[in-house]
């Protein structure tokens, strides 16, 4: 599923923010991924994001040898993998409803199963009197609810998710942990980055822990 | 092709990304350059293939002493006219008297006593294709010693080079506008990329191919420069009209047109049939540049 062999990451000529990782993640797990501020939690994501290649080392995404794939297979891959970023990164003159429906378009659905499914999604996320809204017209907590069921519509293969209860109350991040379960059961492997230790320790799994970009692997038991 | 939306939306937000006046107002002002142009180069072409094939084809012949006899028998005039007549590829035809007294008519007058002055006899030939114009001169001297050969071709030559570097200039004007329209489209489109660059990166990271976005903007710069080519040549038509009827007396020795179809047919059919190809050729050039310059940038993201 995912499988990194000393993978590194530098930004043009600058120094290395992650080094040396290595990692092996099963189709269908659950990671958290932990780490202080500026520790490379957001690089490794966007190395998993497609947003980068590695500067150094392999990297597996889904069957797919990032390093060495074509720019032209690079798009099919993005499709498999959801994420849900930090600051959001909704379409600001687009509606919440169209901002959902991105994926599933670019997928190139029919127009009546993405109606369906978009409103199935915005009714679950509590937003679907905002379907038409736009994202400056909606809370901070509102935003990141669009982002979630934009980046969960397309059932993707891999999820990926930087603090994605960091606006929500803990009613409604209880409810997303419950969707990214229900979505581990039925097989999306999840990493989720946070800084919320006590989420961690309600939901425990396996742990990716980075410092100074390099990585430490923590079993689900030391967060019990 | 998956696309974002549905025909007509505007997912990447580029109706707010590419002005929908600048980019149409410019490249209004390069049809209408590139239609004035574009009549330059046919009524350049017209204009040599009128001096080649008209005036520039005819030969002045003078024959001084016309009733003189010639050693071989006949006086000068006759035996000019034989030869003449016997010379293939020409068409030769003596003035009359009557004629004659007309061209001298603003030097000598028309009143008194019929000219006795020993007139030469004056020749009107005319060339055609295979002629050659100083081996005829040869013969007529030849024949009649002291007759005088005018060949309006050395200026006429001269005129449809001219014509020819005005025709050359025009084609040039024509392929600077084309150039000038590929490098203001090109600018458009960077100024859309980078207003919604972050649109751009968004719908990239969610796995939309370059084919998608390049699509997107190349249909929105295609409608725009469509607006643009239609303003620009419903601009153009009127002046061309215009300067067309103004010029119809010179051109075709006919008076000015009266009627509105007669001021339509005033410009060639040639003209009229290649001015609705600068719109084509305008939304060619919008849809290859939008598409060109937006893979070209982005190439740069992985």
């Amino acid at each position: 599923m995912v499988r990194l062999d000393g993978v590194g990451l530098r930004y043009g000529a600058g120094p290395y923010v992650l080094q040396d990782l290595n990692l092996d993640m099963a189709p269908g797990s659950f990671h958290w991924l932990l780490g202080a501020s500026g520790a490379g939690k957001t690089s490794l994501l966007r190395l998993l994001t497609l947003a980068e290649r590695p500067s150094t080392g392999q990297l597996s995404l889904l069957g797919v040898q990032v390093e060495t794939a074509r720019r032209r297979d690079l798009p099919p891959l993005r499709r498999q993998i959801g994420t849900v970023f930090q600051d959001f990164r909704l379409l600001g003159h687009l509606s919440a409803f169209d901002n959902v429906a991105l994926p599933l378009r670019l997928a190139g659905r029919p127009e009546g199963q993405v109606r369906a499914d978009v409103g199935e999604i915005l009714r679950w996320v509590g937003l679907a009197r905002r379907a038409e809204a736009h994202p400056a017209e909606l809370s901070g907590g509102e935003q990141q609810r669009v982002a979630i069921a934009r980046a969960v519509i397309g059932r993707p293969a891999l999820l990926l998710a930087d603090e994605p209860t960091g606006n929500l109350d803990d009613i409604q991040a209880e409810r997303l942990m419950q969707l990214l379960r229900e979505l581990n059961r039925l097989g999306t492997t999840i990493v989720v980055a946070t800084h919320n230790e006590g989420l961690v320790r309600r939901h425990p799994a396996r742990a990716l822990h980075l410092e100074d970009g390099r990585l430490r692997r923590l079993e689900a038991e030391a967060y019990v | 092709m998956a696309t974002l939306r549905p025909r007509g939306s505007d997912d990447l937000g580029l109706k707010r990304a590419l002005s929908d006046r600048l980019l149409p107002l410019l490249v209004a002002a390069m049809v209408f350059l590139a239609a004035l142009a574009l009549a330059g180069v046919i009524a350049a072409s017209a204009l040599a293939r009128h001096w080649q094939g008209g005036a520039g084809s005819l030969l002045t012949v003078q024959v001084p002493q016309p009733e003189t006899a010639t050693l071989g028998g006949p006086d000068r005039a006759d035996a000019i006219t034989a030869l003449l007549n016997a010379t293939p590829h020409i068409a030769a035809r003596r003035l009359t008297v009557d004629e004659l007294a007309s061209i001298l008519q603003p030097w000598l007058g028309t009143e008194g006593a019929p000219l006795s002055l020993d007139l030469p006899a004056v020749f009107e030939v005319r060339l055609l294709n295979a002629a050659d114009p100083q081996h005829l001169a040869d013969q007529l001297i030849h024949t009649a010693p002291g007759t005088l050969v005018e060949h309006n071709s050395v200026w006429f030559d001269r005129l449809g080079v001219l014509a020819r570097s005005l025709q050359a200039s025009a084609a040039l004007a024509l392929a600077v506008v084309c150039l000038v329209a590929t490098a203001v489209v090109s600018v458009a489109t960077r100024a859309g990329l980078a207003v919604r660059r972050e649109a751009i990166d968004i719908v990239h990271g969610l796995g939309a191919t370059d084919r998608m976005i390049a699509s997107h903007f190349a249909r929105r710069i295609t409608f725009l420069v469509v607006c643009g080519a239609l303003l620009g040549l419903a601009l153009a038509i009127p002046l061309l009209l215009g300067l067309a009827t103004l010029t119809a007396p010179f051109a075709a020795d006919q008076p000015p047109p009266g009627s509105v179809p007669d001021v339509l047919g005033t410009l060639p059919p040639l003209l009229w049939s290649l001015l609705p190809v600068l719109p084509i050729t305008a939304a060619a050039i919008g849809w290859l540049t939008a598409q060109a310059t937006v893979r070209v940038w982005l190439a740069r993201l992985p």
